[in-house]
């Protein structure tokens, strides 16, 4: 690495705070405005606020909604993180498998990746739409009345459907690039000792994947909790009334629909407790993890 | 234990690749032979071919009378040794050795017993709860052999296992590899590109160039008649001298001038002769049949030394344990009438 020398000891510093200035304004002071805000009763306009100290926590953690939707988000939350981690893992072991055309290949799965989630779900209205969409004509033709927006599951069920479509390919990289890790004279090593292919899978390719999947597995959760939040919107239309949702997206709903601010804000201050815990999970497990080399 | 039979296998890739050519031969039971020859000549090509990791493009390779060109890896009773040893970073050495007996279906008793046994024999049993990264590279390679032995296979399979090693490793594990086959008797093919390792070890040698075997024998047979100049050059370290020269009137001579004693007296015309440079000595007098020698300079190896020069003109290079006559006192060679080798100019070949 090279070493630069500045006269003065100020000069970094300066050079520094564009940076530190971004992260303060964006990061920080909006974090600091939430922690704030969860302890105050605020009008809508912003004119006034009382300080109610844990009132904002208490009337979440105990109103009937709130518990619902949380229920909801961990069980969205698994079903994507499952979905969209088995589906892209089956994808990179087939495509590992190709012999020809495996570039163009990978690159088609890959592309989806490219997209942003609101696009995402607006694929997802015009594949389920209630008069054209052709995922509504199949669940028709099995006799499943599927009606987008207006049945709680129907709408659930779309809604994992679109992000874990979102989610695979970047799962599917991780994974093809793992499988490709392992070396050349293990897998064949493993074909003379083992004649059956799931078990060569399972016994040898798998654990070499592990920490590949467990890395993915909380980024899957953190996609899953947070970064869903353009899909449901878009499927919802902004109208959520009976269909289901995160709690990222209640955060919004109460704040910005319900004028809750203060609710809102103790919402999301319980979200970044929650980040700030996986973040530690996935930290640790990183230090400890074994290095196959 | 087995015997082995390949009948003109061939190896064409799809991108019209000719790996291996008309191999064709036969392995006797308990045999240990060495695929040697410059890298990309197909030797692992043809290694692979007998694992099954490479399709056999035609025909037959049979184990023990059961062709096995269509039988899966697992299934054919063959241990393979790897280059880089390929063992399973994930599991200790004792789930390396036994992994392959457990999917073969043997009980848990069976494999403790083989897998303690064969740990002893290889003095691995300390090792057995560490994982590969755990290990040094001799020890790998011990226990990349364990996993190859536990399973008592039919034929043993080795892909340049010692090339990872140094020079001092590798000389040690080469006798113990050999000791290792004869007391267990398992017929083995063994592929180097390491001429000292396929002289040292092997019952026969397979020596191949460009996918084609160019000869066969044992390692006597291989350095005292090399069947082309290609064998004359690869095997033997200096490499066998070769210069030009020709039949004139029954007698052959050097085209830089002077006669060199011969058994045979060969028709007419250009050959190419080969002389080990072992087998010549060099002297400071002018002796009846010797030859004029300019002498270069020394390698000096300690017990040996090669002495480089020229010899009607051309490179010659001599190994010798002589002490008095090197330097610019080496003005003469004379040469061992039985140890000429004439090969044909243009192809290549022996010419007795």
């Amino acid at each position: 690495m090279k070493r630069v020398q500045f006269r003065r000891p100020i000069f970094p510093f300066l050079l520094l705070i564009p940076q530190l200035a971004i992260i303060a304004v964006f990061f920080y002071w909006p974090a600091g405005e939430a922690i704030r805000g969860s302890f105050y009763l605020e009008d809508p306009f912003g004119f006034s606020s009382t300080y109610v100290g844990m009132d904002n926590y208490t009337d979440t953690v105990t109103g009937s909604e709130y518990v619902s939707v949380a229920k909801f988000t961990l069980g969205f939350t698994a079903v994507v993180a499952f979905f969209s981690l088995a589906l892209a893992l089956l994808l990179a072991v087939k495509a590992d498998s190709v012999l020809r055309g495996a570039k163009t290949y990978r690159t088609l799965l890959m592309w989806v990746y490219a997209i942003a989630p609101p696009v995402a779900g607006l694929f997802g209205i015009l594949l389920f739409d209630q008069a054209i969409g052709p995922f509504t004509k199949i669940a028709q033709s099995i006799g499943w009345d599927f009606k987008l927006g207006v049945n709680y599951w129907d709408s659930a069920t779309a809604m994992v459907i679109v992000a874990v479509w979102k989610q695979i390919p970047i799962n599917f990289i991780f994974f093809l690039a793992g499988m490709q890790s392992v070396p050349m004279a293990v897998r064949e090593a493993a074909l003379i000792d083992d004649p059956s292919g799931p078990s060569r899978f399972f016994h040898v390719i798998f654990p070499l994947l592990a920490p590949t999947a467990f890395f993915l597995l909380i980024i899957n959760i953190t996609y899953a909790l947070f970064d869903t939040f353009g899909i449901i919107d878009i499927l919802h239309k902004g109208e959520p009334g009976n269909n289901p949702v995160t709690l990222v997206y209640k955060v919004y709903l109460d704040g910005f629909r319900g004028n809750d601010l203060g609710g809102s804000s103790a919402q999301s201050v319980i979200l970044m407790v929650l980040v700030l815990i996986l973040t530690v999970v996935q930290f640790r497990f990183m230090e400890r993890r074994v290095h196959y080399t | 234990m087995a015997q082995v039979t390949i009948s003109s296998v061939n190896k064409i890739y799809p991108n019209g690749f000719h790996a291996v050519k008309d191999a064709d031969f036969h392995i006797k039971d308990g045999e240990f032979i060495v695929l040697v020859g410059p890298s990309g000549c197909g030797k692992s090509t043809l290694l692979r071919m007998f694992a099954g990791l490479e399709d056999i493009s035609t025909g037959e390779i049979a184990i023990d009378d059961r062709v096995v060109n269509d039988v899966d890896p697992a299934q054919r009773d063959i241990a393979m040794v790897f280059q880089n040893y390929a063992l399973y970073p994930h599991m200790t050495v004792y789930k390396n050795m036994a992994y392959g007996l457990k999917r073969a279906k043997k009980s848990k008793e069976d494999i403790e017993i083989a897998v303690q046994k064969v740990a002893k024999m290889l003095d691995l049993t300390p090792l057995l709860d560490r994982k590969p990264s755990q290990l040094s590279g001799g020890q790998r390679q011990r226990v990349a052999m364990g996993r190859a032995i536990v399973r008592s296979p039919k034929l043993f399979l080795f892909d340049e296992p010692l090339s990872n090693l140094d020079a001092k490793l590798r000389s040690q594990m080469r006798i113990e590899v050999r000791r290792l086959q004869r007391d267990l008797g398992v017929t083995s093919v063994y592929v180097t590109h390491d001429q000292v390792e396929a002289m040292t070890m092997a019952d026969r040698i397979v020596v191949l160039n460009a996918g084609k075997i160019e000869q066969i024998g044992t390692p006597a047979q291989i350095y005292q008649s090399p069947a082309s100049v290609f064998v004359a050059t690869f095997m033997g370290a200096p490499p066998m001298n070769m210069l030009e020269g020709g039949f004139k009137d029954g007698t052959l001579t050097l085209s830089g001038g002077g006669v060199i004693p011969h058994h045979s007296h060969g028709a007419n015309g250009p050959v190419s002769i080969g002389i080990r440079p072992e087998k010549v000595t060099l002297q400071a007098e002018e002796t009846p049949g010797a030859l004029p020698f300019t002498y270069e300079f020394t390698e000096d190896l300690g017990a040996v030394k090669l002495v480089h020069g020229l010899l009607g003109g051309e490179r010659f290079i001599v190994h010798t344990h002589e002490e008095a006559i090197i330097g610019d006192d080496a003005k003469f060679l004379s040469i061992d009438g039985g140890s000429v080798h004439v090969f044909d100019v243009n192809t290549g070949q022996r010419i007795d």
